[in-house]
């Protein structure tokens, strides 16, 4: 039962949004991005393998593999939060369930992004167990 | 939101058999789906054997002679028998497609199953409710729009111009597309879905239109357009041969070009 709202007024519905070109861009200047960095983060876990705790440490202390590390992550958690987005939306139809986990999902890629940084960084930097 | 499974009041049961007439030699079985409003039943598959001797090639020409011999209480649209109206749009063996051009031995299986368009409410047996898909394509605002005083003539247009109308002029509104496509399932209420925006490609390249920039501000929206994942099924099924899903992607191509 739709009331009696008219087509043409459930079709307009709120209107647009005027966003979602940024999303777009994003998600494909991400995925690029992440095809070399993945090919690069599994090459240097092939070769990290072979080696000790203090060889990975030192590797990762060098400015390029540190900046490469991060950018594999933000890159990663960047096209994932998209991608889940994309799933809530088509998926998930109630409102308050969709706003929630749209907030759920931003919370856990942006804080695991974070995580992921400052772990990178601390090992690269200190040198310390995490 | 998404239902996976048919609601209760949805399941389809079995239905009514028809016998073929003694002495048919050459018999095909349809199973019809059936649903009348004012039976308090959940829609069946009514089966039909049809003496396909008795009536022409095509899917439209059986139910034509289903209702005409057999059960007159058979429910469809149908006005210009060859593909240009659109009215005869149904599921049958599974795809969307025009009744009238689809020839019922080009549907594999042993029988041809004939459904409504899926994901519409359905008012009677084939015939389904369009009025959101027809407002959908309404509020694209599907006519020239000009700020330049009218010309003494035609607004002229090069060619080339023309050309780009071509594979989006020639669209009928079946809803083949739009009823074949997931996101529209899904979602059928805010995304726009694959004919709407064809035609909206189809003014948005029409060298004439003078609102390029507020079309293209209606529908960058998450919803509207951004429901498109370039599935395809729409390009599969469209019995006009044409490509919403590369007409849409020409829209969001638009888009990026206005911000880079």
């Amino acid at each position: 039962m739709t009331g009696f709202r008219t087509p043409l007024g459930r079709a307009r519905g709120l209107g647009s949004a005027k966003h979602g070109v940024g999303d777009f861009i994003g998600q494909r200047v991400s995925a690029v991005a992440l095809l070399f960095l993945v090919a690069w983060g599994v090459w240097s876990a092939v070769i990290l393998a072979r080696g000790d705790y203090e060889t990975a440490r030192q590797w990762l202390a060098t400015p390029v593999n540190a900046a490469l590390a991060s950018l594999l992550a933000l890159a990663g958690f960047f096209h994932m939060q998209i991608g889940m987005r994309a799933i809530i939306e088509d998926y998930i139809g109630r409102p308050t369930s969709r706003t929630g986990l749209l907030i759920l999902n931003a919370f856990v890629c942006w804080g695991g992004a974070a995580l992921t940084v400052v772990c990178l960084l601390k090992v690269a930097v200190g040198g310390g167990a995490i | 939101m998404v239902e996976l499974l048919l609601p209760r009041n949805s399941k389809v049961g079995k239905g009514r058999h028809h016998p073929a007439p003694a002495g048919a030699k050459r018999v095909k079985t349809f199973s019809v789906y059936r649903w009348d409003p004012e039976g308090a039943g959940n829609p069946v598959w009514d089966r039909y054997d049809v003496d396909v001797d008795a009536c022409g090639p095509m899917v439209l020409d059986v139910l034509i002679h289903i209702k005409n011999s057999m059960d007159s209480t058979l429910t469809f649209r149908r006005s210009c028998r060859e593909g240009v109206c659109g009215s005869c749009a149904m599921n049958v063996g599974g795809r969307n497609t025009l009744a009238c051009t689809h020839g019922w031995q080009d549907v594999p299986g042993k029988d041809v199953r004939v459904s409504p368009l899926p994901s519409q409410p359905v008012v009677k047996d084939l015939v389904v409710d369009l009025s959101l898909f027809y407002a959908q394509y309404a509020s694209i605002e599907p006519w020239l729009h000009t700020t330049t005083p009218q010309p003494q003539g035609e607004w002229l247009q090069t060619e080339q111009d023309r050309a780009k109308l071509d594979g989006l002029y020639e669209c009928i509104l079946c809803a083949c597309c739009s009823t074949a496509c997931p996101s529209y399932w899904w979602n059928g209420d805010r995304y726009l879905g694959p004919a709407t925006l064809l035609q909206a490609r189809r003014w948005l390249v029409d060298s004439r239109d003078e609102a390029t920039g507020e079309r293209l501000d209606a529908l960058e929206d998450p919803f509207k357009l951004y429901r498109c994942h370039t599935i395809m099924n729409c390009a599969q099924v469209c019995p006009k041969g044409l490509n919403p899903a590369e007409a849409i992607a020409g829209v969001k191509s638009m888009l990026v070009e206005r911000v880079t």
